[in-house]
């Protein structure tokens, strides 16, 4: 009697694995979530690799270019079947991306998501926010989670190259340092000896090391995966100083028991161009992304607001009138959106300096922060945007 | 016996022990060995839908961050090969100081558990059931930002003498720096060491042999002593010099440094498997049957006596076993000092993975390396547990 069951078990336990193995397919290869379907879900994701290979062959001997490669597509239709865009964010940072005091997710990172939800979805409520680490961004782009990452991310080559792909800068930053006032310290060589805060799998805590070995100064680094220990440790006093991108610090600073008892020192040893990002192998939802940020920045400088982006849409001038998608194109049709995707997404969340006043502005949610760098081109900053044409 | 055979032979082979067996393993096999497979091809395929490397040279290229502790000198330009390595390390040394406290914190406790003292009886309860019922994590987060992170500030010191100061960025130390020539001293020092030992054997064996009287205890005493004295003098005078922890900038500088990270981490993982192998040797000294203790006591041992002659030369074949289960927990739990900041194997690995972009290929040595810790454990202790087994004639 127990060895038949043994062997209904063992039978069983097969039958388990193999349908285990075909339903899994389609979440571990998610880029390629037609080939699952088709049965034949092993071999194909073979092909398109030949195919991304000849692609650039076929190009550079001028032939036809009308082979699109493997994956172009694949990420936008994905997000388009499953109704909702998971934005790698996270939940812990004022300013960038938090919650309210209903629980929702809020923040400048988060409204750059909802942009895209509202232009490819038309509803920018339809967003999965993923709250990640510092150390789980990469490898959660890696892997294809998350469709788009905002989540104050630098932009470096190292991490173009291995982690996926950069769309465009939406916030020029620099790493700056956190010290109590009472300390007197107010220059970096102040720092030598000191034992420094940092949260580590970040930029931020390879510029330190570099900024102080440059300098030939000794200091201890204290890292933590998480954001609020590295601050709690440090409001403890267990570090003389913290280091991070100045905005992080003017959020958390904005945060602490007593703000005045610490000040950001005018310092900035790095460039920190936050950027969001997407998977790589979709250039279609790659474009799509970047053309969707570009509008935020262009409504800030053609002066389309959330308020008036629906009498915009028959203003006299014409740039507005076509990127808004009353006339003309602006090549919605070959990205697969509507013609009004970009008139969406201002609805839904305002054009870029309108994201920033609310989060960071003088009458800000978070924090004020000065915009400098990040004002628009027109108005002596580093914000440009192609055109929508 | 006829009918008997033939029935035998008429079993179907679904039915047929033999076939069921050989069935069995193939069945086993083929599940193991397929799900390695599935694994396998499924990580390759998608790295290389990805265009992720699988290789191993990012290890030689340069770290760049910073480490906070070493044993070794470390800066961020040294690989990241050289920056695991520092993880291992920094992993080794909490792991087998912990196994080390946590044996003799919790053979207390667990002797204690079993005293005839109402209230020592009933601390070493409330310390075992503190510590296993709440999470190992819950209790570093409690060591680490409730009690080491609340000390006083560096200015604030509290100084013992030694001078010791305790402060929230640690515990600095006195601590003895080796001179030049004080390697002579301390090569002396262990020979004499080594020499006591196996004297110290040897002529305890010889009385055994011979009843005679071999004063072992003195000789060897006298073999640890005279032997480093003779280096002292071979050194050329002191061969350490002290080092006092001074406040110098922002840290205490000299002597010897023990970070709130490491000590919360130490003290957390101590207290916690001391709990379980106070168990573990509870349960020891109870499997020792009680005619045991009665005879032992009726041709009047003392207590000490009692529990080193007679009830832990016989209750270590029964706690052997759960104790190396628990010493390989302790070294897989110290992979949760990535939560309180003490920069161990899996906290660089986590880096690792970060800065170089390889999550597979890290995740793969942090695997290798715990895997072969643990195996390392068990080979040891399971070598000391076949000699303490009785020896079956």
């Amino acid at each position: 009697m127990s060895r038949k069951l043994y062997f209904i078990f063992s039978v069983a336990i097969v039958l388990a694995l193999v349908l285990a193995a075909c339903g899994a397919s389609p979440d571990t290869a998610p880029t390629n979530p037609p080939a699952a379907s088709s049965g034949g879900g092993d071999e194909q994701p073979v092909q398109t690799v030949i195919v991304t290979v000849e692609v650039p062959v076929e190009g550079s001997g001028g032939g036809d270019g009308s082979a699109l490669p493997g994956g172009y597509g694949e990420l936008t239709q994905r997000v388009k079947d499953r109704g909702n865009l998971i934005c790698g964010g996270r939940t812990d940072l004022a300013g960038f991306g938090y919650l309210d005091e209903s629980g929702r997710n809020i923040g400048f990172d988060i409204d750059v998501c909802r942009a895209i939800a509202a232009a490819v979805l038309g509803d920018p409520e339809a967003i999965e926010v993923r709250a990640l680490t510092a150390d789980e961004r990469g490898p959660a782009l890696q892997t294809g989670e998350v469709d788009v990452l905002s989540r104050n991310v630098t932009w470096t080559s190292s991490r173009d190259a291995q982690w996926g792909n950069f769309t465009i800068v939406t916030f020029y930053d620099g790493q700056g340092f956190i010290v109590p006032v009472d300390s007197g310290i107010d220059s970096i060589e102040q720092l030598d000896g000191a034992t420094i805060c940092v949260t580590s799998g970040t930029t931020t805590e390879l510029n330190l090391a570099d900024a102080f070995r440059q300098r030939g100064l000794e200091f201890t680094p204290l890292t933590f995966a998480d954001t609020a220990s590295v601050y709690g440790a440090y409001e403890e006093g267990r570090c003389d100083a913290a280091t991070s991108d100045k905005s992080q610090l003017a959020a958390v600073q904005s945060g602490f028991t007593d703000p005045s008892a610490h000040t950001i020192l005018d310092i900035t040893i790095s460039k920190e161009p936050l950027t969001p990002a997407v998977p790589s192998g979709d250039d279609q939802w790659f474009d799509i992304v970047k053309v969707v940020v570009w509008g935020l920045i262009n409504a800030e400088e053609l002066g389309v607001t959330q308020a008036n982006v629906e009498e915009m849409k028959n203003s006299e001038i014409i740039d507005i009138r076509r990127m808004l998608g009353t006339e003309g194109d602006w090549g919605q049709a070959d990205l697969g959106l509507p013609p009004d995707a970009i008139a969406q997404a201002i609805a839904a969340v305002g054009n870029y300096g309108e994201i920033y006043d609310r989060y960071m502005g003088p009458e800000g949610d978070a924090f004020t922060l000065e915009r400098g760098l990040n004002e628009n081109w027109t108005n002596g900053g580093l914000i440009y945007a192609p055109p929508h044409k | 016996m006829d009918n008997q055979i033939d029935y035998q032979s008429q079993i179907p082979f679904w039915r047929d022990e033999r076939v069921l067996r050989i069935a069995a393993q193939v069945i086993s096999a083929v599940v193991v060995i397929g799900a390695l497979v599935w694994v396998t091809l499924n990580v390759l395929r998608a790295a290389e839908q990805r265009g992720l490397s699988l290789g191993f040279d990012f290890m030689n290229s340069t770290a760049g961050f910073p480490i906070g502790e070493s044993d070794i000198p470390y800066d961020p330009s040294r690989s990241f090969a050289y920056a695991f390595t520092v993880g291992v390390l920094n992993t080794l040394k909490v792991s087998i100081l912990g196994i080390f406290l946590a044996t003799i914190l919790g053979t207390l406790v667990g002797i204690a558990r079993l005293s005839t003292n109402w209230l020592v009886r009933r601390i070493a309860l409330a310390f075992i059931e503190i510590h296993r019922n709440i999470p190992l994590l819950v209790l570093l987060f409690l060591w680490y930002r409730g009690v080491f992170l609340k000390l006083p500030r560096v200015q604030d010191s509290i100084q013992w003498p030694g001078p010791i100061y305790i402060n929230q960025r640690g515990l600095f130390m006195t601590w003895p720096r080796l001179n030049p020539n004080g390697i002579i001293f301390v090569i002396a020092a262990i020979l004499s060491l080594i020499l006591a030992i196996a004297a110290f054997i040897y002529l305890r064996r010889l009385r055994e042999l011979t009843g005679r009287s071999t004063y072992f205890g003195l000789v060897s005493l006298a073999i640890l002593i005279v032997l480093p004295v003779v280096g002292w003098f071979l050194a050329g005078g002191r061969p350490f010099t002290l080092e006092f922890p001074e406040l110098s900038g922002f840290n205490f500088a000299g002597g010897v440094h023990m970070t709130p990270e490491f000590t919360a981490l130490l003290v957390g993982l101590v207290t916690y498997t001391a709990a379980f192998i106070a168990e573990v040797v509870r349960a020891g000294i109870q499997a020792v049957s009680r005619g045991q203790l009665e005879a032992a006591r009726a041709v009047g041992l003392s207590y000490s006596q009692i529990l080193g002659l007679i009830i832990f030369p016989q209750a270590m074949r029964v706690i052997i076993p759960p104790l190396i289960s628990q010493y390989l927990n302790l070294t897989k739990n110290s992979s949760l000092a990535f939560f309180i900041g003490y920069p161990e194997l899996f906290f660089i690995g986590k880096t690792t993975i970060n800065q170089a972009g390889r999550a597979v290929q890290v995740i793969l040595l942090i695997m290798a390396v715990y895997l072969s810790l643990s195996l390392i454990t068990s080979a040891i202790l399971n070598f000391y547990n076949r000699r303490i087994q009785i020896v079956e004639r």
